[in-house]
């Protein structure tokens, strides 16, 4: 057997040597960890930790999202619109009864798999830029959101809140919902007929196409993946705030930051090379950095520039190992 | 050879197609035997391509009738070629790098196994295929990425053969192929031969399809010339059919002996991590070929002058002065040029025009307001001088032939009066015609004083064209040859079966 099998064989689902993001998240804990304990804290402490990982939740489950349109070769910008959106939708569905929240959750899905289902057929059919088709669509949302909404509206009942504040341990129920969501993508891109064929739209269009593979139907099945996990995201928050917020997901940011997470889970933004694993990863970190400025009371600005730093530092490493690896393959036929 | 009692896998009778009005194929016939490899040769332009594409299920055919096996048939799109049996080759792969062997062998067609991927069938069918063609090197779980080019071209030819295909169409497969490696795709045409797969074998290399066909159809302008057993061909008599002209008058006549200048380019022990040091010298007025295999360095020597990965040790003199070229700006505004191998991916801007791409030079390094004019007018007039054959200077550069494509990059360059240019396979994928066109404004360069170094994987083109020829092999040279060296002195030298610097011509 060539070392090439071996590895092939060996390699652990995901955690490959590209994936810088795990020894990035090990050193933004050890790091984050010393400055929150020299500060008198704790990063480490059962309080912060539920916090931390429940605001992985919410973020993680839009990026999983998020992560297959964008290895597709596409990309959602309406995500953080269709959270707003969803949330609405939930708690005034709900309306504090008890008996709604199955009637919700389904409406929940049909609303966000409708808008998914656009956005793929904007982009497929329509043959308009992901960018933009997104964009629209989520502009489209914002505008009834702001036409119909001042504040939050509807209300979650308390059972439906345990999505929001449970746990098993330390380990908020959310989180868990996360980790499913996370793993039910990873499984689909691993083993289903779907996953191959939507890593090979990504990868390239043309190659798919001329290999039998029905791109538009996959695209437009990515998309409306997407949405259900922003979707999923939306109810989320719902049980957390107990009413919907038609700002929610704008104001948190879910849609750059998603993508952020994404790209520092190192899934290539052209698409075709990348997974979920790394999203997890690359959600945790953000999680962590969050975290640790929550806990030294850092101005937000000072936060977002770290943010930013990181990102782009992440990106940068990438490109650059990119370089270097194709320098070495040419380096190798030479 | 010819077993014509046997029905054809392929026939096409009658063919013709043209493209808003221009007829570019017209009554064309062709059978494809099984165990067959049938040559289709011409220039560019003559309609391989087209009977190609519609033979693959990519253009439909405006007349004529296509029969797989005595039945009737129409390929309304590639899938359902690829369903009939047939399948493609094609010069650019078409795979994903990111995915393993098996992933791409599958694409499209995973098994199954309860509804989910069955990895290991998967791998299992992809090694007995790759067993099949005597290709065991390669494991079905090796990103194809890693694969170097002849083995991508293996993965292609399984993957078509995975789909039960019975007919390969292989356009010119050994574009990408180095020298050492056009022996590993003989011996698998071979074998697919003998498998009974009826092979449509385009290329414009002779050798090849003396080679390998039984059977060579050439087109010219569209239509039929002749079809004719390989075994009563000879190239001449083929260039003949082609072009209608000898092939000795293919390359133009050498610089006089000892008529060389002046030293424009000096190289004293340059090197850097893909180059051992290098000693050369390039004189004005001479066309200094530069042989090997691919990857041995001959790349990487004119990327080096040119500035993409300079020298880091030893001494570079243009007309005797030291410079540092560190980037290419630089080497361009130095008198540097360089037209480069991937002619699509490193020398054009596809989607724009001619003109555009043939100003892409002088825009770039001249000041924005520097004789705009008379640029515009100059390069229009190189263009014609080029004899550059197009709708106009304002069509995208993608349409036309590749031919003419590699004459607008050398309008580019002459408009910057280049003391010394830089050829890297300067006629790959172009038709005889416009070579010998090539081939003969190159020499005109020289005569006109510039220094040319000309890389060239083809033989005969390094011979007939190269007033000197330096060989390199694992990123040095290895040794140098006068004019009208032998093809077998060149392999000795590149495949290091000899390794004097001496040796005879």
């Amino acid at each position: 057997m060539s070392t090439e099998t071996l590895r092939a064989r060996l390699r652990l689902p995901g955690l490959d040597a590209t994936n810088g993001v795990w020894p990035a998240l090990a050193v933004a804990l050890i790091v984050g960890g010393t400055l929150v304990a020299l500060d008198g804290g704790s990063l480490f402490s059962e309080s912060s930790t539920i916090s931390l990982l429940q605001r992985a939740a919410g973020l993680g489950i839009v990026a999983v999202g998020q992560t297959i349109a964008i290895l597709a070769g596409s990309l959602d910008l309406s995500v953080a619109y269709v959270i707003s959106l969803t949330s609405l939708v939930a708690a005034e569905t709900m309306a504090g009864s008890d008996g709604m929240v199955l009637p919700a959750i389904l409406l929940v899905l049909v609303v966000s798999a409708v808008i998914g289902l656009v956005n793929g057929l904007l982009i497929t059919k329509l043959r308009i830029n992901a960018f933009i088709a997104t964009l629209g669509v989520g502009l489209l949302i914002k505008g009834y959101l702001e036409q119909g909404y001042a504040g939050p509206a509807g209300s979650v009942p308390v059972s439906f809140q345990h999505l929001g504040y449970d746990r098993l341990g330390p380990v908020p129920l959310s989180f868990l919902l996360f980790a499913a969501v996370a793993a039910a993508v990873w499984f689909t891109l691993r083993s289903t007929r779907y996953g191959h064929h939507l890593i090979a739209t990504g990868g390239d269009l043309d190659v798919a196409r001329l290999s039998g593979v029905r791109t538009d139907r996959v695209l437009i099945r990515t998309h409306v993946i997407c949405s259900l996990c922003a979707g999923i995201a939306g109810l989320y928050l719902a049980s957390r705030l107990g009413a919907g917020a038609p700002r929610v997901g704008a104001e948190g940011g879910y849609d750059l930051e998603s993508i952020a997470a994404v790209v520092l889970g190192g899934t290539v933004l052209a698409g075709g090379r990348g997974g979920v694993t790394g999203t997890v990863g690359g959600v945790l970190l953000l999680a962590v950095i969050d975290g640790v400025f929550n806990q030294l009371e850092v101005d937000s600005f000072f936060k977002q520039m770290v943010r930013g730093v990181v990102i782009v530092a992440a990106v940068a490493v990438y490109a650059l190992r990119l370089r270097r690896t194709s320098d070495r393959r040419k380096a190798a036929v030479a | 050879m010819q077993p014509d009692s046997d029905q054809p896998l392929l026939r096409m009778r009658g063919v013709g197609k043209a493209f808003f009005g221009v007829r570019v194929l017209d009554d064309v016939d062709l059978d494809l035997h099984p165990g067959q490899v049938h040559a289709l040769v011409g220039e560019n332009g003559a309609g391989k391509s087209t009977l190609m594409k519609i033979a693959s299920g990519v253009y439909q055919p405006d007349a004529g009738t296509l029969e797989l096996s005595g039945k009737p048939v129409t390929l309304p799109h590639p899938r359902a070629a690829q369903a009939a049996g047939i399948g493609i080759i094609h010069q650019e792969f078409n795979l994903l790098p990111e995915r393993t062997v098996a992933e791409n062998v599958f694409l499209g067609r995973e098994p199954l196994r309860r509804g989910l991927v069955d990895r290991r069938a998967m791998h299992a069918r992809t090694a007995e295929l790759l067993a099949g063609v005597g290709e065991t090197a390669i494991a079905p779980q090796t990103r194809v990425g890693r694969l170097g080019v002849a083995q991508q071209q293996v993965v292609e030819i399984v993957k078509a053969l995975a789909l039960d295909a019975r007919v390969l169409i292989m356009d010119e497969p050994t574009a990408s192929l180095a020298e050492h490696e056009v022996e590993l795709l003989y011996n698998l045409v071979r074998r697919l031969q003998q498998r009974g797969i009826g092979i449509l074998y385009v290329s414009h290399r002779l050798t090849e399809v003396f080679d390998l066909s039984g059977r060579i159809t050439v087109l010219k302008d569209g239509r039929r010339v002749t079809t004719l057993d390989t075994a009563e061909a000879t190239p001449d008599t083929l260039v003949r059919h082609m072009v209608g002209r000898e092939l000795s008058h293919y390359f133009p006549e050498r610089a006089a002996p000892g008529s060389a200048g002046a030293a424009r380019l000096q190289l004293a022990a340059a090197g850097n991590g893909r180059l051992r040091p290098v000693d050369l010298e390039l004189r004005s007025g001479e066309v200094l070929g530069i042989g090997g295999l691919q990857g041995s360095g001959r790349s990487a020597l004119a990327r080096a002058v040119f500035g993409i990965d300079g020298f880091r040790t030893g001494q570079m003199l243009l007309d005797g002065v030291p410079v540092r070229v560190r980037s290419p700006r630089q080497a361009v505004r130095a008198g540097i040029a360089y037209v480069t191998e991937d002619r699509k991916g490193e020398g054009l801007a596809l989607s724009q025009s001619v003109l555009d791409n043939a100003l892409l030079a002088q825009r770039a390094v001249q000041p924005r307001w520097f004789a705009r004019a008379a640029r515009t007018t100059t390069v229009r007039e190189l263009l014609d001088a080029v004899e550059v054959h197009a709708a106009g200077t304002g069509q995208e550069i993608r349409y036309l032939s590749g031919g003419n494509q590699q004459k607008v990059i050398l309008a580019r360059w002459l408009a910057m009066k280049p003391r010394v240019l830089l050829f890297d396979e300067p006629t790959r994928g172009i038709d005889v015609g416009a070579k010998a066109a090539i081939h003969d404004l190159i020499r005109r360069l020289a005569d006109d004083g510039a220094a040319v170094l000309m890389i060239s994987s083809e033989l005969p083109e390094l011979i007939g064209m190269s007033d000197r020829i330096v060989v390199m092999r694992d990123g040095a040279i290895a040794g140098e040859l006068p004019a009208g060296a032998s093809e077998e002195a060149v392999m000795g030298l590149a495949t290091g079966a000899a390794t004097s610097t001496e040796v005879p011509a």
